[in-house]
């Protein structure tokens, strides 16, 4: 036996209270797996934004269109290298379950501005020469075992044809990779041609949903956006131009501020937490104060019982954080997988283990330090007369 | 004050010690210019009414606390002039501690209880429960040692702790009342067994007892009365 030893010995004088506490530990860091987990995911999609990308919306709303025409005016702008639109489909395949996003763009110029997506020569040959050719997410080809030259039909909730049939068939012509392995944006999502979409709908027609602009320097985006927005103001379609990644970042707040609500939710957690383990821990030093009375009896240093004392604190987070956060690392991944790639794949990351256990050595800090503090000053004598 | 040299056979020295503890703002002071020589290899009982300071006395010469004045020498070592790291230290070396209640760790086995002094020695894991061994053999409970405290009788709680205050070889062992939460013949096997260590092992042992009968297995008796040394009392108990 060692001081390791003393340690757990300590820590588990009262097996069935330290199994509580434990499983207390446990329970808030497996949540701080999961939040931290959606958190990451919700940054990461602005983290991943081209910095040299532009979006324009209407200045109303995002699901209000843009005439077509803007396209050849912004085109004038100084530093716009490329354009292009984009616009929202909205189909369903099979069941409204099977959600993922499909999008209409313009084949070339979407290719071009996006070089992350990565296609084979064949399928990017394909899809520029089919019209109702479809490029689908990897994950997404998985998920509905779906092959190059299957033709699959969704249907329109938005946009019905004009031969008054609501399913459009799209032949799938490449399957989408990403080059960055976080970057899981495109896995999940389908891209098919704006010219087959823009003809066969009802309505709308000649309009856009958003355009993506490609500028030179990014330094510039700032001001681009500006003259961008000056061109159509007071006009019958004012615009709302931002980087990708505001845009990105305004898109993902819709679902409310994901850090903001991670934190406070953490934040009640963990303070939760502190008031729970320090209770116990101090009611447990208080218990033992006649054996830690002993130890010093029998030569053991003030500042050892401190360690002593501090590392049964600092066992029982680590033990019960890496207990949550390997559940939560289990956990996660199925409940991504529930959601049938709503969700980009979520894991528990290297960086909620980084942010994790500091978190762990932090709380058992400050948990730890009073009765430490306390086991530190005890007066032998006192002690053990039960003064 | 002048102070004698320590005699080289002399185990414990104490001159003019006085100890006064605070109670609310008055000192009061419990122990009273106490002198007081104990050789080497002696068996001392140290009896006395309770509340006369006998633990305090005890405590002092185990290096658990300091007196307010006048100077301790035990094996040789100014304990007055230590300070409380120094003190542990020596304690951890020099002196082993047997109390009434036996104060063993009870998450712990016997073992274990026993190989804890150990960690603060250089000594090897495997060193340290060959030693925790042959000092629960020498108290007779080899067959007890993966027992908890909570599975032991009394009689063999204290045989733990006592292979516990022998088992880094102190040459002091100080005992507060071992026999008093004890029947009378298991007081008995513990008082021979502490007999033992002073006669075949040489061990200095200083007991505090209430019980006269226990005081008879000591080579000397020394009786103290509201914080003085005091003459045997010849009336009996
Ligand atoms: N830390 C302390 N603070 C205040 N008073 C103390 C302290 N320790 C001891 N005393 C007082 O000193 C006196 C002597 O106490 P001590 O424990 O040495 O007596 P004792 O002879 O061992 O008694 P007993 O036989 O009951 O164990 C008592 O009046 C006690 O209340
Ligand atoms: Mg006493």
């Amino acid at each position: 036996m060692g001081y390791l030893g003393l340690v757990f010995a300590g820590l588990f004088h009262k097996p069935s209270r330290t199994a509580l506490t434990l499983l207390s530990i446990v329970t808030a860091f497996t949540l701080f797996g999961f939040l931290d987990g959606i958190r990451l995911v919700f940054s990461r999609a602005a983290d991943n934004s081209g910095t040299d990308r532009l979006i324009v919306t209407s200045r109303l709303s995002i699901i209000q269109p843009l005439p077509i025409a803007h396209r050849n005016r912004i085109a004038q702008i100084p530093g716009v290298a490329q354009i292009a639109y984009a616009n929202w489909f909205g189909g369903i395949y099979q069941d409204r379950r099977n959600f993922f996003p499909n999008i209409a763009v313009t084949p070339v110029e979407f290719l071009a501005i996006h070089p992350e997506i990565v296609l084979s020569d064949e399928a990017r040959e394909a899809f520029l020469t089919t019209r109702t050719g479809a490029l689908v997410g990897s994950a997404l080809a998985q998920k509905f075992r779906w092959k190059i030259g299957n033709r699959i039909p969704l249907q329109a909730t938005i946009w019905p044809q004009k031969s008054g049939n609501n399913t459009w068939l799209f032949d799938i012509v490449g399957i989408m990779r990403t080059r960055d392995e976080r970057n899981q944006q495109y896995a999940g999502e389908m891209l098919f041609r704006y010219d087959y979409f823009d003809e066969g709908r009802t309505n709308s027609q000649g309009t856009v949903g958003w355009y993506i602009v490609r500028i030179e320097d990014p330094a510039l985006s700032n001001e681009i956006a500006l003259a961008i927005d000056r061109l159509f103001a007071n006009s019958d379609s004012e615009t709302k131009t931002q980087s990708e990644k505001d845009f990105n970042l305004a898109f993902a707040k819709q679902f409310g501020d994901i850090g903001l609500i991670v934190s406070a939710i953490m934040g009640a957690v963990f303070f939760t937490l502190l008031l729970v383990t320090g209770h116990t821990m101090t009611q447990a030093i208080r218990e033992r104060i006649p054996q830690l009375a002993v130890l010093k009896t029998l030569g053991f240093s003030d500042v050892t019982l401190l360690g002593v004392v501090l590392g049964e604190a600092f066992a029982m987070m680590l033990l019960g954080g890496c207990l949550g956060l390997g559940l939560a690392s289990i956990g996660l991944p199925l409940l991504s997988d529930s959601f049938g790639g709503q969700l980009p794949p979520l894991s528990v990351s290297a960086r909620s283990w980084s942010l994790g256990i500091p978190l762990m050595l932090g709380l058992g800090a400050i948990v730890g330090l009073p009765p430490a503090w306390r086991a530190m000053r005890l007066r032998i004598v006192d002690a053990l007369a039960g003064r | 004050m002048t102070v004698d040299p320590p005699l080289p056979t002399a185990m414990v020295v104490m001159r003019g010690i006085t100890k006064a503890y605070q109670r609310g703002n008055q000192p009061v002071e419990v122990l009273h210019d106490i002198d007081l020589d104990i050789p080497k290899g002696d068996f001392v009982a140290l009896m006395g009414p309770s509340g006369s300071g006998k633990t305090t006395l005890l405590n002092l010469i185990g290096g658990l606390d300091k007196p307010t004045s006048g100077t301790v020498t035990v094996a040789g070592r100014r304990l007055d002039q230590l300070t409380s790291g120094e003190l542990a230290h020596w304690r951890s070396t020099s002196v082993g501690f047997v109390f009434q209640f036996y104060n063993l760790l009870p998450m712990l086995s016997a073992q274990k209880n026993v190989e804890l002094p150990l960690l603060l020695t250089p000594l090897s894991g495997a060193e340290r429960r060959r030693h925790a061994s042959i000092a629960l053999e020498l108290v007779g409970l080899a067959g007890r040692a993966r027992h908890r405290p909570q599975e032991l009788s009394g009689g063999e709680e204290q045989r733990v702790a006592i292979a516990r205050a022998l088992v880094s070889d102190p040459q002091l062992l100080v005992c507060d009342e071992p026999t008093g939460d004890l029947d009378r013949h298991t007081a008995d096997e513990i008082l021979s067994l502490l007999q033992m260590l002073n006669a075949e092992f040489g061990k200095s042992i200083v007991m505090v007892t209430h019980d006269p009968r226990a005081a008879e297995y000591a080579r000397h008796q020394i009786h103290l009365d509201k914080g003085i040394l005091v003459p045997a009392p010849t009336h009996g108990a």
